[in-house]
């Protein structure tokens, strides 16, 4: 492997890795909140959630850049006032793939926190737990392994996230030039071949590790959550 | 402790209306399944909000909706144990028991139990570091009684924790009720169907059906109202002493001795009997060569009859001890039996744990 390449490799675990653990928290609420939650405009939130999921990955990363792009309203606020940019930089390339992401980890953590008895929740409260305890001894726990498999989704997802990053952020060696993006370059330029096999492995054999710790860590929770 | 409760719910076409008070001790809520006992607890534990009304715990008022307080469950210091046990599955035994000490609250009122005297209680030092899975349905619901005690309750809600188990897991389970009720100083709601549990467990019963509150009192008053169909009479009794030749064991009760089946509890332990009035036949002189054992001698109070005009329901004065008898309207005029006529009961069986 060329050092470009390890660059690409490098640059993506980053990109998905921060993308996963910045969206995990919020993700969790959200599930939290349609699993649980009475409130107005569920619907509406619900489908917001899920729209990455439905749009061209394309649209989704124009709408990125026309929000947090330099010129952007969004964008020169958090770039003037907090010193955060996303344009053209490997934030941006974890922003876009964190919300691609997103819907995915929503679904998986939503599925499992609605699997948890209430009924235990209810319990936990009658001997004194506030449900902010609630949540964090007896749900949670008992819906890890839902959301262990939702930051699972949502890491796959990223590392191969291409449409929405290449529109919002570009192909940046180095900078926003992830693995997907630099496959995409070597099947634009002769002989371009090699390399891109090369990544194609790399890429299939990152996915299976995933996938496979995430097998592990599940069935070892479950494990201990079941067994005398 | 007291309990005030005064509340008005409606739930689809059901509706609950309750007012009722309730003593030191285990007052059990009685009625049939579908008579509003299990929303009735829900209501004073918090998990259900009432349409109406007022719950008043040791003088604190829980839920007034004249002026919109509701403390919320986990501030209302009141233990809860559940038909289904609702252990946490995630943790052990141990950790389950000691949930609710995990919150620091302080005791008002209740009973300061603490893990080795509830352990000892109710007889679950063996299981403390195994998980809820591997535990019998009787464990279970030991474990689920052990950790609403140490929530600090000052009130315990028991809603038929007894249901889902067979007859054998609620005689193992009865008589820890029975120390936790004179030990331990918590008073008790328990929620039952069970004439047995009742009459064995019960210092008050309310009465229940179809949602509304129809009588309150003693065990012995009310009991014998609670199903027109089935009626039957508690005698509080002691044993005596065992006859290990035939396996019998012999009560004391007011109304003399009682013969029956050999039972497990020691010499001196205070049992209740329940007699169902079917059991019990009537003769004027002293029946002998009879297979009946027990036969007891009492005064006719009161002649009842049935609903149905062919039946009646005869109360006896047996020294101080109240017994009922169902005989066939035909056999009251055959014996021409009157109020305070001297009669001998031929008891024909003596339940302790009937369904």
């Amino acid at each position: 492997m060329t050092p470009e390449e390890w660059t690409a490799v490098r640059l993506s675990l980053l990109v998905a890795t921060t993308a996963t653990l910045a969206s995990l928290p919020v993700g969790v609420a959200i599930a939290w909140l349609l699993a649980r939650g009475r409130f107005w405009g569920k619907g509406l939130l619900d489908t917001l959630v899920h729209l990455p999921l439905i749009l061209p990955p394309v649209v989704t990363g124009y709408l990125l850049l026309i929000t947090f792009g330099r010129k952007a309203p969004v964008g020169a606020f958090l770039a003037d006032e907090l010193g955060i940019v996303f344009a053209f930089r490997w934030t941006g390339a974890a922003l876009a793939c964190g919300i691609m992401g997103f819907p995915l980890m929503v679904r998986a953590i939503r599925l499992s926190i609605e699997a948890v008895d209430r009924r235990l929740e209810s319990a936990a409260g009658t001997l004194g737990a506030h449900p902010v305890l609630v949540f964090a001894t007896i749900t949670l726990p008992l819906c890890l392994p839902g959301v262990i498999a939702g930051a699972i989704l949502c890491f796959a997802k990223a590392m191969g996230e291409f449409g929405a990053t290449i529109t919002f952020v570009s192909n940046i060696p180095g900078e926003t030039q992830t693995l997907p993006s630099l496959i995409y370059t070597f099947t634009q330029v002769p002989g371009g071949d090699a390399g891109a096999f090369r990544l194609t492995l790399v890429s299939i054999a990152l996915s299976m590790a995933a996938l496979l710790g995430s097998e592990l860590l599940a069935q070892r929770i479950g494990v201990r959550q079941m067994a005398a | 402790m007291s309990l005030e409760v005064d509340v008005d719910h409606a739930r689809g076409s059901f509706r609950l209306t309750a007012r009722f008070t309730a003593a030191p001790g285990l007052t059990a809520l009685f009625g049939r399944s579908g008579s509003g006992k299990t929303t009735l607890v829900d209501i004073v534990g918090g998990l259900v909000r009432p349409d109406r009304g007022r719950i008043v715990v040791d003088g604190q008022v829980l839920v007034d909706t004249a002026t919109g307080l509701f403390v919320p469950r986990h501030r209302r210091h009141i233990g809860y144990v559940f038909q289904d046990s609702r252990l946490f599955p995630h943790f052990n035994v141990r950790r389950n028991l000691l949930y609710g000490r995990w919150f620091g609250r302080d005791a008002v009122g209740g009973a300061k139990a603490d893990l080795d005297s509830v352990v000892e209680l109710l007889g679950i030092g063996a299981l403390l570091d195994r998980r809820p899975a591997s535990l019998s349905g009787g464990e279970k619901q030991r474990v689920a009684i052990g950790r609403a005690l140490l929530s600090w309750p000052r009130l315990l809600l028991m809603d038929e924790p007894l249901a889902s188990l067979d007859e054998a897991r609620r005689a193992e389970i009865l008589p820890y009720i029975e120390r936790l009720r004179d030990q331990m100083g918590v008073p008790i709601l328990y929620v039952s169907h069970s004439v047995a549990e009742v009459a064995r467990l019960a210092t008050t019963v309310v009465l229940l059906g179809d949602g509304t509150v129809t009588a309150i009192g003693a065990v012995g008053d009310v009991l014998s109202l609670a199903d027109p169909a089935d009626v039957g009479s508690v005698l509080d009794a002691t044993v005596a002493r065992h006859d290990e030749a035939f396996q019998l064991s012999v009560l004391a009760t007011l109304a003399g001795e009682l013969q029956v089946p050999r039972l497990r509890a020691a010499a001196g332990t205070a049992v209740r009997a329940y007699i169902r009035a079917r059991d019990v036949m009537l003769s004027l002189q002293p029946p002998e060569e009879v297979s009946a054992l027990n036969v007891l001698p009492g005064r006719i109070v009161e002649i009842t009859a049935g609903a149905s005009g062919a039946q009646a329901d005869v109360r006896l004065d047996c020294h101080g001890a109240i017994l009922v008898a169902r005989i066939t309207a035909k056999s009251v005029q055959r014996l021409a039996l009157a109020p305070g006529r001297q009669v001998f009961a031929v008891i024909k069986s003596v339940s302790f744990e009937r369904t």
